[in-house]
């Protein structure tokens, strides 16, 4: 009994000083806290593929009732905005290509006249594809506003089916609504592994390292210390932008709190143990540092946090499967948005478990095992 | 030619001793290769071949409750289409049950009525995505109702229905991107990233390095001037920068096989002058921090993340809210991404490449600049 | 252009301290003057400000105040042309690693610009005179303390420059190396009629010069030519033997309890060398102190400029009696308390450490001597269980550490060569942890922060930075650190490197007193002197045991060499430069 004590009562200690050596600087409190808010609510607003105010131009060459009905249309619906009127093809290459505007709505000469006729009356988008995901929104949506003009005036083609799709958890499909909790792993990830692959390098940098193994603390105390703050550190990130959704963003809340931070426990748990194992690897700091740095882009990259996992070859799918991110984002935003229980999730907690059981260990061993 | 150079004033010799000095100790640590030349060509396969938004295999459950001849056609539509890959599910209950547990990705349900209904020429298809993975999920829907639209339209023309070919049809034409492809418009920012990583958090770390392990004070007293310390620094991370744009451009060649529709000359004129305004600003940072470890932080904070997230690389900047689109118009970033796009998938627009060029080359001009007043030959 | 070099008036300068919002004075209106083709020497405590006054010389910093012309130029307006005409060798001199050493000379050389056709002539003088001359192509990373050093010195000398600064040169070298960086300085010295400026914590280095400024506290004390101010303490000094059964260092310490007549006492070859207050006869000394013999000796420099000091500087106080008193009991003193046979370490083909075997008993002093490279400090990683060792057997308190349980290390304390406590932690915040690390916990953990703040003089600094404070400070503050648990075995690795005068003596006050409680103290130095302190030394050079004994032993195993005693500097030097010799003998046989 009172060993078990004594074995807290070290880690406790240990654990006082790795706060102490982390939080007891300003400025590294500073850098531990400001750069979160401002990134998530800075991110938060980017973070859109949804369309707004988009320059357009148009050539209209029809110049009838129907074009005019069609570009009111246009303007009714608010996510446009026209920027210049244009007198002839020739013109068009250089609004586009010097990006005065993102498209060109070009009404035919022949255009109303068809439209009398009852035939197919096409008129031509020109978008600028330089950014392809851009260029998509606004044909879909450009697509629809003609769709609700052909409605309206009842001379359109009316197909015999119609799709009607409802969007799950995100009615509104707003981009921000996804990227927003998946900040709350990923940007936390960050700054934790770079805290934990930084700890022990720094100790045997300055030579602390080799004082602490001389006395009389176990390898497994200076492990589990080394891990608390980050561990701590790392909730306390998660939780800031998880406020800043809740409440900065008005992202609604739908799933339990307790499942939510048990997958954020063990993310981050899988996080620290390999930041503890590149720090363990690394003889020095600036080692630790590019190493956590190389292995950070591709975590974050192939992590389905900006662009779907589904999208990728499957080689690289399968590669996904030793990225702890990828489970937690995915943990979070099904936690966040859809309410997912333990049960719907606890698939995606065992890797993490994996992760952390594999690399503490490895960390630890090191530790000892590891001497220049 | 050693003793020429030492005729004209000792700034070329001793510029010289310099880099030759930067050169080998980049070329003997192996971390700096494995970020000036290693990361970057793990992200060139990273980001053209993981990170796309171009969607396939789409895993759909079809419900179809009361199976018929028409929902049979609809299904072996979406069968052959390269974009799906459909279940069959005979109740919702299942269906829900599978989107829950990520089986599927989305579900089409035809309900009892539909082939009554598509008789009656009014039938409804209701497709349910996950809101959740809203990127794929716009794709998806975006798929879906042009692939039912389609069928449809053969339908019509089959049973000479001709409701179809009136009113306005749109023909899109998507300039500048013929594949209609992400890898496109990704592969551009992918050198501003990298030239970002070499020239700026590189940079920053070496420079700090050097203040850290106290390698300055002995060289301080020599005759060598902050402006040699200075270039000789910027020169050999500049080949490494230019490293990693031959090998952008050549993956974007020769594996993604994206176009370069503009003038080449001016894309290497505009990396050159971003790889100055990056260096600047590593320089910038080390010379203010003198740490590595918050030369790191920094470099990540202020010009790496910054530069995916805020520069128009992945989110437009015109979708932004005006005060987050400021701070994006700030960043040298954006224009080189801008630039990069335009000389890779538009042309020679002149009036943007133009722009542009001059933006940066004050970024350059003025960022060089503060990082020379701020290199200075003391310990204070 | 007249004949001073260096002309300072009234220099000030201030340091601002961000955290504490506090002016820290690193000089104080201080008046200097060096001559042309003079050798100057910079002395005086941690602190004093020898450093800043380097730097702003180099034009490093700027004075706060004050008029600085280096060669007649202002060194406010033109700092860059003086640059362009002196050298300066920074205390810890930034060498690039992971270049050769060829490459870092190359690199000075164009950055001086020296012309291709006498760099010949010159590398190749330097590089005989370092010895380095079969190493150019190493990378500089990996040569020893020493070689480093002497790399430094060659970078900085690749051509004749009008000033030459150095700044604590030989701090961590090993008395062989520290000989032949001095050989190269005096021989340019005297070729080149260099102007030279030199800080340094060795006294013996200061003798040599021709000017010597005492430095204190941004001031200067006393300044004059070694001869001059080694006059002070002419007919103060003496030369004590003690009775047979007598330790010296007992004598030493009988002697420093006189606090209020003895300004200095230091043991020498095996005897006490005694420094009086002025206005103090020796027959005041010895009326009630058992010895055997006392003679008057020729003062040192050293034994003036402790007399100098001690006029402005209170004696640091050792609480020896509380050292003392509050020990826990020891083991018993009969068996040894570590015991090492036939250690050896290799690394590759490289033996660190080649079949090495002593005892160490409870209460003595065992010094582990030799130069940089010896294998010391790997000796000491595999005691303390931070290294395997390749084969051997080891035992420190009964144990291997490599392999016993965690508890055992709790019966031993370590100091590492450079500091390394929790630099941005307060002073009270390391004892602490350490208490805990150590299971202290609770009162029992209040009492030992106390008993060792008090025994180290830390009471008053308890709230500061770790990091911040002075080096003499953060000396002790490891030692009350690894001394927490009051362990029976204490290793020091060089403790006293770049240390003064004033704070090596204290040092030594508390480990002779430490032993006096029981505890084994093993320990590496730099300071040959320092060996006499020790009851039982190890010489080592390239992992061999060389000799081993008391310093009596190893002394009089060379006695045949010469009839005057030997100090333990030349002792050492002997022995090593003898096996160095025999080996070089037999490799040629080969």
């Amino acid at each position: 009994m009172t060993q078990i004590k004594q074995y807290f009562q070290f880690i406790f200690n240990l654990c006082q000083k790795e706060f102490l050596t982390v939080l007891k600087d300003p400025s590294s409190r500073i850098i531990l806290i400001l750069p979160i808010i401002m990134q998530s609510i800075l991110f938060g607003y980017a973070a859109t593929f949804d369309l707004k105010e988009v320059p357009y131009a148009v050539l209209d060459q029809s110049n009838s009732q129907a074009s005019h009905d069609v570009l009111q249309k246009l303007k009714g619906a608010g996510l446009f905005n026209q920027v210049a009127t244009l007198h002839g093809s020739n013109e068009v290459a250089d609004v586009i290509g010097n990006q005065e505007a993102l498209m060109v709505v070009y009404f035919p000469a022949d255009f109303a006249d068809k439209l009398q006729q009852d035939q197919a009356s096409p008129l031509q988008l020109i978008v600028d594809g330089r950014n392809s995901a851009t260029a998509n929104a606004v044909v879909g949506s450009f697509n629809a506003i003609t769709l609700a003009y052909n409605a309206s005036t009842d001379v359109g083609s009316q197909l015999p089916i119609t799709v009607k799709s409802r969007a799950w958890f995100n009615p509104n499909m707003e981009t921000r609504w996804i990227i927003m909790p998946g900040m709350i792993a990923a940007l936390s990830m960050i700054q934790t592994m770079m805290l934990t692959a930084l700890s022990v390098a720094r100790e045997r940098e300055q030579g602390t390292f080799d004082q602490l193994l001389v006395t009389p603390s176990l390898p497994s105390q200076i492990l589990i210390s080394k891990a608390v703050p980050s561990i701590f550190i790392g909730l306390i990130q998660s939780t800031l932008v998880f406020l800043i959704c809740r409440f900065w963003f008005d992202i609604p809340f739908q799933g339990n709190l307790f499942v939510l931070y048990l997958g954020l426990f063990l993310f981050t748990l899988a996080s620290v143990g390999i930041g503890l194992s590149i720090s363990a690897v690394s003889l020095n700091m600036q080692q630790a540092m590019l190493y956590t740095f190389v292995l950070l882009m591709p975590l974050m990259l192939l992590s389905g946090y900006a662009t779907p996992l589904a999208n990728m070859p499957d080689v690289m799918q399968n590669m996904t499967y030793v990225n702890p991110l990828r489970f937690s984002i995915s943990i979070v935003r099904r936690v966040y948005l859809e309410g997912a229980t333990l049960a719907d999730v606890y698939t995606e907690m065992l890797p993490l478990i994996l992760i952390a059981v594999v690399t503490l260990p490895v960390a630890s061993w090191l530790f000892r095992h590891r001497t220049s | 030619m050693k003793t020429n150079a030492r005729a004209s004033g000792g700034f070329v010799s001793r510029l010289w001793a310099l880099v030759k000095k930067e050169t080998r100790q980049l070329l003997r640590d192996q971390s700096n290769l494995l970020i000036g030349i290693g990361l970057p060509i793990a992200l060139i396969f990273i980001f053209g071949y993981g990170v796309t938004l171009d969607v396939k295999d789409i895993k759909l459950a079809v419900v179809t409750t009361q199976p018929s001849e028409q929902t049979e056609e609809v299904v072996s539509a979406i069968r052959l289409s390269q974009y799906f890959k459909p279940t069959i599910m005979t109740s919702f209950q299942q269906a829900e049950k599978a989107l829950r547990a990520r089986d599927v990705e989305a579900i089409a349900v035809f309900d009892d009525s539909f082939a009554a209904d598509l008789a009656a020429g009014q039938a409804d298809v209701q497709l349910i995505v996950l809101g959740s993975d809203a990127t794929r999920a716009s794709s998806i829907r975006t798929y879906f109702s042009s692939l039912i639209g389609t069928w449809a339209q053969k339908q019509a023309d089959r049973h000479n229905v001709s409701t179809a070919g009136k009113g306005v049809t749109v023909i899109p034409r998507i300039w500048f991107n013929d594949a209609n492809t992400s890898t496109w418009f990704i592969v551009p920012g992918l050198i501003v990233l990298i030239m970002t990583l070499v020239g700026t958090f590189l940079t920053a770390l070496v420079m700090a390095r050097e203040w850290e392990r106290g390698t300055l004070e002995a060289l301080f007293v020599t005759p060598v001037r902050p402006t040699e310390i200075i270039l000789a620094k910027i020169i050999p991370y500049f080949f490494v920068g230019i490293i990693g744009l031959v090998l952008c451009v050549l993956a974007s060649t020769f594996l993604f096989h994206v176009p370069i529709h503009g003038s080449f000359f001016i894309l290497v004129v505009g990396s050159v002058i971003y790889m100055l305004v990056a260096l600047a600003i590593g320089l910038l940072i080390s010379a203010k921090t003198r740490n590595q470890f918050l030369a790191s932080q920094m470099a990540i904070l202020v010009s790496f993340l910054p530069a995916m997230m805020l520069s128009g690389f992945v989110f437009d900047l015109g979708n932004l809210p005006t005060a987050v689109k400021l701070i994006g118009l700030l960043l040298p970033a954006t224009y080189f991404i801008e630039l990069l796009r335009t000389v890779f998938l538009a042309g020679n627009f002149w009036p943007i490449i133009l722009k542009d060029l001059a933006l940066l080359t004050l970024y350059a001009v003025v960022l060089l600049g503060l990082a020379r007043m701020l290199t200075k030959k003391t310990l204070d | 252009m007249t004949s001073a070099v260096v002309q300072a008036e009234a220099l000030n300068k201030v340091f601002i301290n961000k955290q504490k919002k506090e002016q820290v004075v690193a000089l104080a209106s201080l008046d200097m003057c060096v001559k042309k083709g003079e050798l100057t020497a910079l002395v005086g405590p941690d602190g004093a400000g020898k450093t800043t006054l380097l730097r702003l010389i180099a034009g490093l910093m700027t004075p706060t105040q004050g008029r600085l012309s280096v060669l007649d130029i202002d060194m406010y307006a033109h700092p860059q042309q003086v640059q362009n005409l002196i050298s300066y060798m920074p205390q810890r001199f930034g060498l690039y690693e992971d270049l050769s050493v060829q490459e870092n000379l190359d690199l000075y050389a164009d950055l001086h610009g020296v012309p291709a056709d006498e760099r010949h002539s010159r590398y190749q003088r330097l590089l005989t005179m370092t010895n380095l001359a079969d190493f150019t192509a190493r990378p500089a990373g990996k040569l020893s303390g020493g070689m480093k050093q002497k790399l430094g010195l060659a970078c900085t000398l690749v051509r004749s420059p009008q000033l030459l600064l150095l700044d604590e040169p030989t701090v961590g070298v090993d008395p062989l190396s520290r000989q032949e960086l001095w050989k190269i300085i005096l021989q340019l010295v005297e070729e080149e009629s260099l102007t030279v400026i030199v800080s340094t914590a060795y006294l013996d280095e200061a003798a040599r010069c021709q000017q010597v400024h005492l430095l204190h506290e941004g001031k200067i004390l006393v300044s004059g030519s070694p001869d001059t101010l080694t006059q002070r303490a002419q007919n103060q000094c003496y030369l004590f033997t003690p009775n047979p059964e007598q330790k010296p260092r007992e004598l030493q310490s009988a002697l420093l309890d006189k606090s209020d007549l003895v300004v200095d006492a230091v043991p020498q070859g095996g005897r006490v060398r005694c420094v009086l207050h002025p206005n103090n006869t020796i027959e005041d000394v010895t009326k009630d102190i058992p010895y055997n013999k006392v003679e008057p000796v020729v003062p040192s420099l050293e034994d003036a400029f402790m007399m100098s000091l001690k006029e402005h500087m209170p004696l640091q106080s050792v609480s020896v009696e509380k050292l003392k008193k509050d020990h826990k009991a020891k083991p018993d003193a009969s068996s040894p308390i570590v015991s090492v046979k036939q250690l050896v370490k290799t690394f590759g083909d490289f033996t660190a450490v080649a079949k090495t075997s002593f005892d160490v008993y409870p209460g003595e002093i065992f010094g582990l001597l030799g130069p940089n490279g010896a294998g010391k400090t790997t000796t000491f990683r595999m005691l303390c269980g931070l290294l395997p060792a390749t084969s051997g057997v080891l035992s420190v308190a009964g144990k291997n550490l490599r392999t016993a349980r965690a508890d055992a290390r709790g019966r031993i304390g370590y100091v590492s060569q450079k500091f390394a406590l929790y630099g941005n932690l307060t002073v009270y915040e390391n004892l602490r942890f350490f208490a805990g690390t150590y299971n202290l916990w609770g009162k029992q953990r209040k009492a030992a922060i106390e008993r060792v703040s008090e025994q180290f003089d830390l009471a008053s600094h308890l709230k500061d930075k770790s990091g911040e404070l002075p080096g003499g400070y953060k000396q002790r503050l490891a030692m009350a650190a690894s001394l927490m648990h009051q362990p029976d075995i204490l290793f020091l690795d060089e403790p006293t490197s770049g240390a003064d005068p004033l704070a090596r003596r204290a040092f030594w006050r508390r480990i002779t007193a430490l032993s006096q409680t029981g505890t084994a103290i093993i320990i590496t130095t730099h300071f040959m002197e320092e060996a006499e302190y020790c009851d039982k030394i190890l010489i080592q050079d390239a992992g061999e045991k060389l000799a081993m004994g008391t310093p009596e032993e190893i002394r009089a195993d060379l006695a045949d060499t010469g009839g005057e005693v030997m100090s333990m500097e030349e002792t050492f030097i002997n022995i090593i430069a003898v096996n160095r010799r025999k080996k070089q003998e037999r490799s040629d046989e080969d």
